[in-house]
């Protein structure tokens, strides 16, 4: 079964790169726009890991964030923020709640392409 | 006091700085205590060789005694050394490194003073950058796009070959985003290109708005005259970028058409001559509203209205809608301003004229004489909520400044304590 992401960001553009990207290194995206749908659609698609941009119309990444920590089989699943705010009180405020790892825009497709493996990587030992 | 005459006081500084007693201070310099009290107390002149062994026993030159150094400079190199953090263990010889090297202890409070004044910016910008909604969207769309960019031209640069139909897309894609970026960067720059008097800062709609009314010093004589419409005025102005800010700009217009047309200039001019400032014999002459008045004495000359004169607009929830600056009374930028000034008064008292003297906190405060009203912004109704907006016409000179009443700007850069009508905590420390 192939590895499968949900990708919360409300800029097509970006999507549409970190879609190509991510889909010739073997995962499946699932994306969408709306941050007031997230968790329902995160919950549903029941991915190996999410890439949650931080303002989002609707509901921002970080109410979002928190009401997945609160579902019990959403604590262990990874999420890599992606946000324009690179302060660091943005950075603690994302990490208290809940997320894996903080990614400031603009950033490159390694970076992310990186971050993505490592974070599957050690979703899976764990 | 000239400086010489002062050597009693640094001797007394410097004895309390070590500790001593004015007896101890009296037998090892060889005089008595009363007599040291005397000096000390500038009633006696001194010099010579006592001046010498009384510097002796406080471990300073002569000269620190006699000449010191200039009380601000210590002042400002004790603050230095307190904001520092670290321990200084000279902090008791501030004086005499003053007084042994003027120059550099100069360049030190300097410094100070530097470090103080850009952390004072630093503190500014920080705040605006972090509560400024137009500036943090501005900023957002910038690096959003920016990241898109990066993404979609590694992408192109860095994969082989691709597929005609993603290669066309992200061509597009790039495209369309290089042009989002040329557009908001520019938006950006716009918006931080205050030029420091705060007179061509554009970058949000009203503030084009209201650089093209100050352009115009308020005034439009082609529409006094009726010589042109306010469409003919917006086609030549420049600074009105945005379609949102010719809108705004158009419908002030408008109001401004209006309002010259129930109060003609020529009629006004001999009203204001016979019978000074006084906007409800006014609104009785020429049959108008109170609000229509304001507004219209605002929008004179100063030479026909005899002063200057300052205006403020807003909604019902408060927002300032049109700002005419006045000197010495500061206005916020298009928001939320103090809830104190008489505007708001009158806003909670639907076509109840309000006149208050008001004075604005911090250094050369002077007293406003504020008129306010408020109307409803559409025909009243049934079935219709009435939507009010608030007028206050500002004139400089109002009465005594003890006797007016305390407001100020907005509640950010208002140091006032314990004021009821605060609604968040102020980033200023002390009075500006």
């Amino acid at each position: 079964m192939g590895r499968h992401v949900v990708l919360i960001e409300d800029e097509p553009n970006i999507t549409e790169a970190i879609r190509f990207l991510l889909t010739r290194d073997g995962w499946s995206v699932d994306a969408h726009t709306d941050g007031a749908t997230a968790v329902q659609v995160i919950q549903d698609a029941n991915p190996d890991l999410v890439i949650l941009d931080l303002m989002l119309p609707g509901k921002s990444g970080l109410e979002i964030i928190r009401e997945l920590r609160a579902k019990e089989d959403m604590q262990a699943l990874p999420v890599l923020m992606l946000t324009a705010r690179g302060q660091m009180r943005d950075r603690e405020m994302a990490e208290k709640a809940g997320v894996t790892r903080f990614m400031t825009k603009p950033f490159s497709n390694a970076e992310v392409l990186t971050a993505v493996r490592d974070l599957h990587a050690q979703a899976s030992q764990g | 006091m000239a400086r010489d005459t002062l050597t009693g006081s640094r001797i007394r500084e410097r004895r309390l700085i070590l500790g001593l007693r004015q007896a101890e201070l009296a037998r090892e310099a060889g005089i008595s205590a009363s007599y040291l009290n005397l000096i000390e107390h500038n009633r006696r002149r001194i010099g010579g060789k006592l001046l010498v062994d009384i510097a002796g026993v406080l471990g300073v030159e002569p000269s620190m005694l006699s000449e010191g150094a200039e009380a601000a400079l210590i002042s400002t190199l004790r603050e230095a050394a307190a904001d520092s953090g670290v321990p200084v263990a000279e902090l008791d010889r501030v004086d005499e490194f003053a007084g042994r090297f003027p120059g550099w202890a100069e360049v030190l409070a300097a410094g100070h003073r530097r470090i103080a004044t850009l952390e004072r910016t630093v503190e500014t910008l920080s705040d605006r950058l972090t509560h400024d909604p137009n500036l943090a969207a501005s900023v957002h769309e910038v690096l959003s796009t920016a990241a898109a960019i990066r993404s979609t031209a590694s992408i192109l640069a860095e994969t082989g070959e691709l597929e005609a139909e993603w290669l066309d897309r992200f061509h597009k894609n790039l495209n369309e985003d290089s042009l989002r970026l040329a557009e908001s960067s520019r938006e950006l720059v716009n918006f931080l290109d205050e030029g420091g008097t705060g007179e061509d800062r554009r970058g949000m709609p009203q503030e084009e708005a209201e650089a093209f009314f100050q352009e115009n010093a308020f005034h439009f004589p082609a529409l006094e005259d009726g010589t042109a419409q306010p469409e003919d005025l917006l086609q030549d102005a420049s600074m009105l970028v945005s379609d949102a800010a010719r809108s705004l700009a158009r419908a002030a217009l408008e109001q401004y058409q209006a309002d010259a047309r129930a109060l003609p200039l020529k009629e006004l001019e001999k009203q204001l001559a016979g019978n000074g400032m006084a906007p409800a014999v006014l609104a009785r002459h020429f049959s108008c509203t109170m609000p229509q008045v304001l507004r219209r004495l605002a929008a004179l000359p100063e030479d026909v209205l005899g002063q200057e004169a300052g205006l403020v607009i807003c909604d019902a929830s408060g927002t300032l809608l049109f700002r005419k600056p006045v000197t010495g009374f500061a206005m916020p930028r298009f928001g939320a301003s103090c809830p104190l000034w008489p505007l708001y008064t009158a806003l909670v008292h639907p076509h109840v004229p309000v006149r208050r003297n008001v004075v604005q906190h911090g250094r050369n405060a002077a007293a406003f004489d504020c008129m306010a009203v408020s109307w409803p912004q559409e025909m009243p109704d049934f079935g219709h909520d009435p939507m009010y907006r608030a007028v206050m016409l500002i004139l400089p000179g109002g009465k005594e400044v003890s006797d007016a009443q305390p407001v100020g700007a907005s509640c950010r850069i208002c140091p006032r304590q314990g004021c009821p009508a605060r609604r968040e905590p102020s980033i200023l420390k002390e009075e500006f």
